[in-house]
């Protein structure tokens, strides 16, 4: 454990984390206007006294949008990672416990899942259900529970030949409890670590998904949405597609540092030498 | 490694079709009728026939498969709803200009990687590696969608250097391959860094700087040699996976390739056209990756032993 609390990834990591879940959490406290308040006659101006970051072409204030915006990333990364990390968790644990033929039917499955490049088969899903982030939710799951599979299965082929694990099976123990009870807790660690990228991904692909229009719908804030409204005025009013951008990739930078900390300060191998 | 070769085709085979099947189930995840969703419920009844009939949605579900199957054993993608033209056809006119974006950032983040992770690894702790882990973080941290406009700001609006958007030669090409090309180029400055690091430490490393090589010698002609087998596998991923970045950074930048007809099909509930486009971008990365796969056991042969 002191690895991880004195390692500086982390810590700029967990502050960065720290600062987007209070902000997230905050927003109707901290925001200074209505996300959906429109003042049509002060359309796209620039960032003053009362609107620090600035109006949107409907006079709303970016400020609030970009603090409103950061609750839709945070209900994204938390649901996808934590209900793609449960799915992997159980198909990827069956696997490898089981292996032979389930091992192989279910790794066949996640290999068409995985012959999709990045986000494809999440704007597919989203274009055929319709934008909405119930929606992107369901698509970004469906896709996000492979990688975590297949690492929960990697490890259970690994921890099922321990000794610990045969003797739990000798003295009579269940498939079940052996997975649950003995090899489960092994796993905790490299999952935290995939969770905390997985959260990372999932926010950028729901902005990515809601800049495509198949995201999340007006007038709800969404960072990607924000971006995409602001590319049609960058000349005359930056600000609008600046700032969601900036909270966007301080967001993605934390959970990366976070992940990367923790990935070094977790390593066992690393900890035993 | 011909019996390499035909273990990697055969391994790819459940695959493609494996994608083929998603594909095609992919319309039927339409919620409601698809005909309701692209014609709108307030389509006169004799269209949303004709088009139920046209589409072979009026069939069950083994017999559309079938069907669809057959067809595409044709390469016949089928017909796009608003233009009447066939989706292989604008497709393949869209094909070219998606290639051309994403060799261009391919070269982009080989471009950028090479040096970077180089100069990492031959002061590791310096002031570069820092400034240079710096980047890379700070690079695969900014999505496309963000830093695409961003670079339209500085480099076409500012002090235009670039276009601001379309393609046609070089000068239109820069800013898209950048867009598309920095989160590859940090993922592989840091992998370069990474194996560079290790190999530097190895046995022969050592033999070598104790038989008097120079210290360039060393990284750039021992140990860069060995380091570039797992980026070469990394870049063949990435390569796929550009394609569906394609998406986006065509979107911001009006570029002519399959990733706006993409978005174009999805907006206008175009669905033969959305599940070719879809289809053909999940073929390329099965097939980049199969290539890939190919490369590596030809020049590592320890994998082709292993199959």
């Amino acid at each position: 454990m002191s690895s991880v609390v004195g390692n500086r990834q982390v810590s700029a990591g967990l502050a960065v984390v720290a600062l987007f879940a209070c902000v997230a959490l905050l927003a109707p406290g901290l925001a200074p206007h209505s996300p959906a308040t429109q003042n049509l006659s002060e359309d796209l101006q620039p960032p003053r006294s009362g609107h620090p970051f600035g109006q949107d072409k409907l006079g709303r204030d970016v400020l609030s949008r970009v603090l409103y915006g950061a609750r839709v990333s945070l209900l994204v990364g938390v649901t996808v990672a934590g209900l793609s990390a449960a799915i992997g968790l159980v198909i990827g644990g069956v696997a490898g416990y089981a292996g032979g033929r389930i091992d192989d039917l279910l790794m066949r499955g996640i290999d068409v899942l995985l012959a999709f490049p990045g986000i494809l088969l999440a704007i597919g899903l989203s274009a055929v259900l319709g934008p909405s982030l119930r929606n992107v939710l369901l698509a970004l799951c469906a896709i996000g529970w492979t990688g975590y599979a297949r690492l929960v299965r990697a490890e259970v082929l690994s921890w099922r030949e321990r000794e610990f694990v045969n003797a739990a099976v000798a003295l009579g123990a269940a498939p079940l409890h052996v997975l649950g009870r003995h090899i489960v807790p092994q796993l905790l660690t490299p999952l935290t670590v995939q969770i905390t990228f997985g959260m990372a991904a999932a926010i950028v692909s729901e902005a990515s998904l809601s800049f495509l229009g198949l995201g999340v719908q007006p007038p709800t804030p969404s960072w990607g949405a924000m971006i995409n409204e602001g590319r049609s005025f960058l000349l005359v009013a930056p600000h609008v597609a600046l700032f969601p951008g900036l909270a966007m990739t301080l967001t993605v930078l934390g959970f990366t540092l976070l992940g990367d900390g923790l990935r070094d300060a977790l390593d066992v191998r690393r900890i035993d030498q | 490694m011909r019996r390499y070769i035909v273990y990697r085709f055969l391994l790819a085979i459940p695959t493609v079709f494996g994608v083929v099947t998603l594909v095609f189930l992919l319309i039927h995840l339409v919620p409601g009728d698809p005909v309701d969703v692209m014609l709108g419920e307030t389509a006169r009844a004799a269209d949303k026939v004709r088009l139920r009939h046209q589409l072979g949605l009026d069939r069950p579900l083994p017999i559309q498969y079938a069907r669809y199957l057959r067809r595409l054993a044709r390469a016949d993608l089928g017909r796009s709803l608003h233009s009447g033209r066939p989706v292989r056809r604008m497709i393949v006119a869209r094909y070219p200009a998606t290639l051309e974006l994403a060799a261009g950032a391919l070269l982009v983040a080989a471009l950028l990687a090479a040096p970077l992770g180089i100069a990492a690894a031959a002061r590791p702790g310096s002031f570069l590696d820092a400034l240079c882990r710096v980047l890379t973080v700070a690079g695969a941290a900014m999505p496309n969608f963000w830093l695409g406009p961003l670079l339209i700001l500085i480099f076409a609006i500012a002090v235009e250097w670039a276009p601001v958007s379309g393609r046609g030669g070089l000068a239109h090409l820069v800013l898209p391959a950048l867009t598309l090309g920095m989160g590859m180029a940090a993922v592989l400055t840091r992998m370069l860094r990474a194996t560079l690091l290790d190999r530097l430490g190895d046995d022969y490393i050592r033999t070598a700087r104790a038989k008097g090589a120079s210290e360039s010698r060393v990284l750039l002609t021992h140990a860069l040699r060995n380091a570039v087998l797992p980026v070469v596998t990394v870049l063949g991923l990435q390569a796929g996976a550009l394609l569906a970045g394609a998406i986006i950074t065509e979107t911001i930048f009006a570029w002519p390739g399959i990733g706006r007809l993409t978005l174009l099909a999805i907006q206008t509930r175009d669905y033969p056209l959305v599940q070719g486009c879809i289809l053909v971008i999940a073929l390329t990365y099965v097939f980049i990756n199969l290539g890939t796969d190919l490369l590596y056991g030809a020049i590592d042969p320890r994998l082709r032993t292993r199959q």
